[in-house]
């Protein structure tokens, strides 16, 4: 069973009405809803626009600003706590990371929930709570939510949707079409700590390890990137699929080759032990605060130099080129020098025996 | 990792292959038995590696490719009973039975779960005194050991909600009914290593004088693969046919005694059929009479099912080194891993997976045999 | 078929009735069965497979192992020759085929 965190962080500003866990009245709409939000998520993520409470939040655009990216995701992860995060963090972050892999300054995010009766209120609170911090290190505001809640057996906890819009520099071109043949790879860090995190406190896997997830918002990171060279033609983050995933679709939407190099690859002790002990290859395995990077190859010292100075890109690395063979499709040179194809992850990893 | 990691060294691989290279002075079919080794040659590129004289058979050495179609629909029969908490290893979900995999019928409300290993099965089953639990039995002999202590275990606790569906399969009578069909074309073997920490390899010396094949019982990390083959290369340029160990940091002749204690309690050999290939007698391990209660198969009778397999697939015939993936008709046009017919083309390390994928991509490309070969049955020993 | 992978013993302990130990791989720790290795000991590395402990690690056999490895990469590097390979590792199986096992 998941190891939970501490709860006694999260106190209630205003007692809810005598309700330890969510029941069925927190989704109708009426005054355990206005409770819900009064007491718990307003106060979690203060700002005007959110405490105007219209049915729409009317937002200010910056000067100037005439491209907005927008994103959405939801959220489903099993279990809600893990080491290093939850899906509250995750929710958060994941939206602000997509948005910021389009080159934009996220500024603006919604929250819907859809709770399973029986949720506890100190889990919920404790996952807004995360919430608000992530927005707040992030610079964006929760502008807008909804909540629903679903009969117990249904909706594992807690489900999180999250949209996002944000501001996109005029004139900067990014996108998985983009790379091309002589452009440097590069990650900003070690890859496979979310995965193995949630897979230490997967039930029948569980094992003790050190390893908590990288869930990180990585828009400061892009920015940094983005002053340092106008050269950069693909920003994506690894998650779902890990490193192979992203790879294989630059590859196949740009049609060029890619060549990586695993001893480049950066890459936990603990993480590669876990990998070898369920069988899976640490390229498929999820991450939450990395990204891929393809740059012009002339710009990239400039680019690892940025990503180095900054706290999330500390062991950033070069870990392959882009190249005119073999379009479509990726390649390692493996550690004893021989080559594998990468191929593009079919579904969930599972650990496996043979 | 220690004992891991030291036995991945570029250069000293690079070095064993330059070996390999000028030992070989004509042409050589190895087979490797056991998915894993199949695992890591693909992972470390080693196949690229190899001079092109010596060609590479990955043999039916996965679970994956061969547990019967059968067993799968039974598995996939069971698995759909309410009553049934369905455990398996995780490389089992997406192999195809008849019509779908574990993977389909749990998103039909199926209760299928992944395990790490047979005794998490069980604990679910201590969790969950109303629900029945069920679990898939498969692999070889490494793995026998474990799934015959979790019913060891159960029969101890009196356990009424526990079963498990046996497929376990036998690596020397594979081997000997490869050997003995006369299409064969394998000339020595890399004996799986870590069936060899559980049996040992006193199975072998028979196998190797009756049929003239040199048989090396091998590791898995790269310097152990390598060093397998060039020990094979050895024999075969000198004609001796011989067994050796090139695994004796955790292989010894005789193998593991309390493990096979345990073997000799819960399990009794049967007829297996192997997916692909057909029946090959007493290669299999089923429950024993003591343990028939456990038995998944007399606890849940099924009705009826018609298995079938796709008419297209020639996965047996790839197994046994006798055709190449590309040979066959459907393979990258019926048959992809996103579509796949057969076993071999599921797993990760099945050889038309393996080829569908390194197939297309041009760099280090083998020189493929050109032609087809007509369809050959396999003789059972 | 048979993913397995190397640890070491950190701690021994009994569970439900049978011999369980904490294994180390490379910093990340899992409870092993150790019932079929009843004479493996604490600081022991072994062969793990689904949860189970199935041979230990001769340190012996793996230095040698990786000794010969060494020596094959130095003569590789000094003369580009096969050299005089010691094959001294193979076991003469003659002698052993005379040892019957009871198969189960």
């Amino acid at each position: 069973m998941s190891k939970l965190p501490r709860f006694d962080e999260w106190t209630c500003p205003l007692p809810l009405r005598h309700h330890t866990g969510i029941v069925m009245g927190h989704g109708g709409g009426g005054s355990l809803t206005a409770d819900l939000v009064e007491h718990l998520f307003a106060p979690a993520f203060r700002n005007d626009t959110l405490d105007a409470m219209g049915d729409s939040a009317v937002l200010e655009l910056p000067a100037g600003a005439t491209r907005l990216a927008f994103s959405t995701d939801s959220y489903v992860i099993r279990p809600l706590f893990f080491p290093g995060g939850s899906i509250g963090e995750i929710a958060v972050h994941g939206t602000v990371n997509d948005l910021a892999m389009a080159g934009a300054q996220p500024l603006f995010l919604s929250a819907g929930f859809i709770l399973e009766e029986g949720l506890p209120l100190d889990h919920l609170g404790e996952i807004v709570r995360r919430m608000s911090e992530a927005a707040r290190s992030a610079g964006v505001l929760l502008v807008t939510g909804d909540t629903k809640v679903v009969e117990k057996g249904h909706g594992d906890g807690c489900y999180i949707n999250t949209s996002g819009v944000g501001v996109v520099p005029a004139g900067l071109k990014l996108g998985p079409h983009l790379a091309r043949p002589g452009d440097a790879i590069l990650i900003n860090g070690r890859i496979g700590d979310h995965g193995i995190a949630i897979l230490s406190v997967r039930e029948g896997m569980e094992f003790e390890t050190a390893v908590v997830s990288d869930t990180a918002a990585l828009n400061g990171l892009v920015a940094a990137i983005l002053a340092a060279t106008p050269d950069v033609h693909v920003l994506r983050d690894p998650t779902r699929g890990g490193v192979a995933a992203t790879l294989n679709e630059i590859a196949s939407r740009s049609q060029v080759g890619i060549v990586l190099d695993e001893n480049a690859l950066p890459i936990g002790g603990d993480v590669e032990s876990a990998c070898e002990l369920f069988g899976l290859d640490p390229l498929t395995v999820a991450n939450e605060g990395k990204l891929v990077a393809v740059v012009a190859s002339e710009a990239a010292d400039a680019v690892l130099d940025q990503l180095r100075h900054h706290p999330l890109g500390r062991e950033a690395a070069r870990i392959g080129t882009v190249t005119d063979q073999h379009p479509g499709l990726v390649s390692a040179r493996t550690k004893i020098g021989g080559t594998r194809l990468i191929p593009m992850p079919l579904g969930e990893q599972l650990p496996r025996i043979c | 990792m220690k004992h891991l990691t030291e036995f991945r060294d570029g250069g000293l691989a690079r070095a064993l292959v330059r070996q390999i290279g000028q030992l070989t002075t004509r042409a050589w079919v190895l087979m490797e038995v056991c998915g894993g080794q199949t695992h890591s040659i693909i992972r470390n590129g080693l196949d690229q590696l190899l001079p092109p004289q010596i060609e590479l058979v990955h043999g039916p050495g996965c679970p994956v490719c061969v547990t019967p179609v059968a067993a799968i629909d039974r598995a996939l029969a069971i698995a759909e009973r309410s009553e049934v908490i369905f455990c398996s290893f995780g490389d089992m979900l997406r192999v195809p039975g008849s019509s779908g995999d574990l993977l389909q019928v749990k998103s039909h409300g199926a209760d299928v779960r992944v395990v790490y290993s047979p005794l998490d099965a069980l604990q679910v089953a201590r969790q969950q005194p109303g629900r029945q639990v069920v679990f898939f039995a498969i692999g070889f002999e490494t793995t026998a050991p474990a799934t015959a202590m979790a019913v060891h275990l159960a029969r101890r606790e009196g356990l009424k909600n526990f079963s498990m569906l046996v497929a376990h399969v036998l690596v020397p009578p594979a081997m000997e009914a490869l050997l003995a069909s006369p299409a064969n074309r394998v000339q020595a073997f890399l004996a799986a290593g870590h069936v060899g920490c559980v049996m040992g390899y006193w199975q072998y010396p028979p196998i190797a004088e009756k049929y003239r094949v040199p048989i090396i019982v091998t590791g898995f990390e790269p310097l152990d693969i390598l060093d397998g083959i060039r020990r094979a290369i050895i024999q075969l340029e000198s004609g001796e046919a011989r067994v050796e160990n090139a695994y004796r940091r955790v292989v010894g002749l005789e193998g593991n005694r309390a493990a096979q204690a345990m073997l000799a309690e819960v399990f009794e050999e049967t007829d297996r059929t192997w997916r692909g290939i057909g029946t090959i007698p007493r290669s299999g391990w089923r429950l024993s009479v003591d343990y028939r209660e456990f038995d998944a198969e007399h606890r849940f009778p099924v009705a009826a099912f018609r298995t079938c397999e796709s008419p297209l697939c020639r996965s047996g015939e790839v197994l046994q080194g006798l055709i190449k993936p590309t040979e066959c008709q459907a393979f990258g046009k019926a048959c992809t891993p996103r579509t796949p017919l057969g076993a071999t083309m599921v797993s990760g390390e099945g050889a038309c997976a393996a080829y569908y994928l390194g197939g297309r991509f041009k760099g280090g490309d083998r020189p493929l045999d050109q032609g087809a070969r007509p369809r050959v049955e396999v003789a059972p020993v | 078929m048979c993913l397995a992978v190397p640890g070491q013993v950190r701690a021994i302990f009994e569970s439900g009735g049978i011999r369980m130990g904490k294994v180390d791989f490379g910093g990340v720790v899992k409870d092993v069965c150790l019932a079929y290795l009843p004479d493996l000991d604490v600081g022991d590395y072994t062969i793990v497979h689904v949860g189970f402990a199935l041979s230990r690690i001769d340190e012996a056999d793996a230095t040698e192992a990786l000794r010969s490895f060494r020596e094959m990469g130095l003569l590789d590097a000094e003369s580009g020759e096969p050299g005089a390979v010691a094959d001294g590792d193979s076991n003469a199986c003659q002698t052993d085929q005379k040892q019957a096992r009871r198969r189960p």
